[in-house]
């Protein structure tokens, strides 16, 4: 039982990652139906600026929850800036051209930021320094949880609440929902869309930053190709769940953690990733709509 | 790059009186490129000028690497905008086209590029006939590097060619192409190590072994198309080089070594026909025979290659293939079996890669599951896409290019993963239909739209 609780635990913690990044997916894929290939490489290069601002920012004297929280900020903006440059250069200039056309744009940004980082920085696996602070929690927490998972696990559950808020409540979040509904009909309401999609990019980029800040804190370690195999996975998430939908990402990521948690706990860690892409086949397959996504139907 | 010049919402750009604020204009034009090398100095700067060392746990700060930072972002910026301006200046007339876009002078035909004006020119026979028999000799007057590099060269030849059918003619994104070619080359390796058999009984073996799995794999990716193609190949590349790590007649990470070369009607060439030739004055002493014996085998499987595959594209299955890119719906709607045409051209495309796999595994002689990696897969692609997708020129191009290239220019050799990804953008951004365009593409007319809105992009299902 407690054998069993320690995987729970831990396939929480992962699938939380993972939703974070999946959002990214989900929102993007919504508005412009296009993968953001690039989108794991983003939250690849947060956890990077992290470690860069996190050493800045400690020398000149921040600590606890403060260095926390100004380097999750500090990721967050330049993952933003990130995201808005890749969409302008990489998406912006295929928009309305063939299918296959922004799909190998984006293989490529992606590989690009992976090999830029492999240059600018290191090829070999970076320690990632504690973050987290102590906190004083319950002891029934702690039992089959480190601070560090607890901290993830709240961090975005706190995220996915203000998204949602986002979305719902504010301007910019209807007209969010406006353009992934129906780009040609928000245009003609009035709605800036080109302004709109760069801001979707954003927020995604902006989420798949606490990601990055989180899985550094909780790996303690990152290298240049984290990226990609987050990004896959998170994509596997965001269909399970139906591209598109935005808790639809959220339960895709929990399934998948779990998933992935238990099978490395009674089959072998060395075909977790196995278990992740055959789920993300046999979904593609069977059932590409997804948990919460809607049919669609193909019109012609 | 922003671009804030005036559009109505159809996309085209509205007429504006010429005399007023072309100064100002030009000024934008100078203005803009600087400005984006700015923010993209801006966006990279921390990761480029503070380096995080893992022995002190700190990041320094390297002051030295801002002028080069400031020149790439600078330059990168002004080249984008130089292309841009390049291809609205002489380019076709509108944007939007993507891949496939219609003449300028309307129902006319076309004139063909200069390439494919070649290839239909009564030069064209005599002309391939000398390159030929230049190749054949190719390999006995280069040194053993060198012919390395040419065997790497066409087995990339083959293997861009047969992804050409998948991608290029046939429009289906397979991003685990990479795959095939391991069953290629682990068919051989195993076979040989476990039962003995020779080169030339693996060949065939290995690309039926490709081509049935291109066929297993192929049957539920019928039920996929678009993007979701794309991924689902993906995650079997990765699931194919997971499982050829974990289990044991692979040998896991460690591989295969000593996989034997080829030989001739059971004579080591080595030992038993160099002498013989070097005393005839025929070869120079360093030259490997084995390699050259690879060479030839590559050279022959690629010239089929071409063959085969200029015989498929003008085929009753070729034209299946082209009308499924187009339109899945619609190809089905005028006959076609899109199920055939689907599975025939994934299966057909995954045989080159077996054929390429039994080459590589005798030219290395030692395989193991690094060698098949996500990016082998993108590197093939990107030889197809800089070449031109669907072209048979445009590939062979594309292959020699991005694999003699960085052979040559050493200068490259930490950049070129990085260039690739820059150059499968630009090439989508700037020319989606590849350095040599297939010439079926210059016959496509399409009528000028009014609204907005691509054909191709019907397939997509929004």
């Amino acid at each position: 039982m407690d054998f069993f609780l320690d995987l729970l635990v831990g396939g929480l913690t992962k699938g939380s990652i993972y939703a974070l990044i999946a959002l990214g997916y989900t929102m993007v894929y919504g508005i412009i139906a296009v993968i953001n290939f690039a989108h794991g490489e983003i939250y690849m290069i947060s956890a990077f600026t992290a470690l860069i601002f996190g050493s800045i920012l400690s020398s000149v004297g921040l600590a606890g929850w403060g260095l926390l929280f100004a380097v999750i900020a500090v990721s967050a903006l330049y993952a933003a800036m990130y995201g808005w440059t890749v969409e302008k250069i990489a998406y912006k200039p295929l928009r309305g051209s063939s299918r296959l056309a922004p799909l190998i744009s984006a293989i490529g940004m992606s590989l690009f930021l992976q090999n830029f980082v492999l240059l600018a920085q290191t090829p070999n696996y970076l320690p990632f320094p504690a973050l987290v602070p102590d906190v004083p929690f319950p002891a029934i927490l702690t039992r089959h949880a480190s601070d560090t998972q607890i901290v993830i696990i709240l961090v975005t559950a706190a995220s996915m609440a203000l998204l949602t808020l986002f979305i719902k409540k504010t301007r910019m979040g209807t007209a969010m929902r406006a353009v992934s509904q129906d780009l040609e009909m928000a245009r003609l309401s009035g709605v800036d869309t080109d302004k709109i999609i760069s801001f979707t990019f954003i927020t995604g980029s902006v989420l798949a930053a606490v990601g990055g800040v989180l899985i550094g804190c909780g790996m303690r370690q990152i290298d240049f190709y984290i990226g990609f195999l987050a990004g896959m996975k998170a994509f596997t998430a965001a269909v399970l769940g139906g591209i598109g939908s935005v808790p639809g990402a959220v339960i895709g990521a929990l399934i998948l953690g779990f998933a992935e948690s238990f099978a490395a706990g009674y089959i072998s860690s060395s075909y977790e990733d196995v278990v992740a892409f055959a789920f993300l086949i046999l979904i593609l397959i069977f059932k590409p709509d997804g948990v919460m996504g809607a049919a669609t139907t193909h019109k012609v | 790059m922003p671009e804030k010049d005036g559009k109505d919402p159809t996309g085209a750009p509205l007429r504006r009186p010429r005399e007023k604020g072309r100064g100002k204009k030009i000024l934008l034009s100078i203005l803009r490129p600087l400005k984006a090398g700015l923010w993209l100095s801006l966006v990279a700067f921390p990761l480029v000028t503070f380096k995080f060392e893992a022995e002190t746990r700190q990041a320094h700060f390297l002051p030295e690497r801002i002028p080069l930072l400031l020149l790439i972002c600078f330059g990168a910026a002004v080249a984008f905008d130089g292309l841009g301006w390049l291809k609205k200046a002489f380019g076709p007339g509108k944007r939007a086209g993507g891949i496939l876009e219609s003449p300028p002078e309307g129902l006319n035909r076309p004139r063909l590029s200069w390439v494919n004006r070649l290839l239909k020119s009564r030069f064209f026979k005599p002309a391939s006939g000398v390159l030929l028999i230049f190749l054949a000799v190719l390999p006995f007057i280069s040194s053993p590097y060198g012919v390395n590099v040419y065997i790497t060269a066409l087995i990339y030849i083959t293997l861009g060619l047969g992804l050409n059918i998948v991608v290029g003619v046939s429009g289906l994104l397979n991003l685990g192409y990479v795959a095939f070619y391991a069953v290629g080359a682990y068919t051989y390796a195993i076979l040989n190590a476990q039962f003995g058999l020779s080169f030339w009984v693996c060949l065939p073996l290995g690309a039926l072994s490709a081509t049935l799995l291109g066929f297993i794999l192929g049957l539920p990716l019928l039920r996929v198309s678009g993007d979701y193609l794309a991924i689902v190949t993906l995650g079997f590349g990765e699931i194919t080089r997971l499982v050829l790590t974990n289990i044991a007649i692979t040998n896991g990470p460690r591989g295969i070594a000593n996989i034997p070369p080829p030989s001739l009607f059971g004579f080591d060439l080595n030992q038993s026909v160099k002498p013989f030739l070097l005393k005839l004055g025929l070869i120079h002493s360093r030259t490997d025979l084995d390699k050259v014996l690879i060479y030839l085998i590559i050279l022959m499987a690629a010239i089929l290659t071409v063959a085969a595959v200029h015989r498929l594209e003008n085929s009753r299955l070729g034209r299946a293939w082209l009308a499924l890119r187009e339109d899945e719906t619609a190809c089905q709607a005028v006959g076609v079996n899109r199920a055939g045409a689907k599975l025939t051209a994934f299966t057909l495309g995954s045989t080159w890669a077996g054929l390429a796999g039994v080459v590589f595994a005798s030219q290395i002689s030692f395989i193991n599951p690094q060698s098949f990696t996500f990016m082998q897969s993108v590197m093939i692609l990107s030889i197809v896409v800089l070449g031109g997708m669907g072209s048979i020129p445009g590939v062979v191009c594309g292959a020699v290019i991005l694999i003699l290239l960085p052979e040559y220019l050493r200068f490259f050799a930490d950049y070129r993963m990085l260039l690739f990804g820059l150059l499968m953008v630009v090439m989508m951004v700037f020319r989606p239909e590849g350095l040599i365009k297939s010439a079926r593409y210059q016959h496509i007319y399409r009528a000028p739209k009014a609204g907005e809105g691509d054909p191709s992009d019907s397939a997509s299902g929004k």
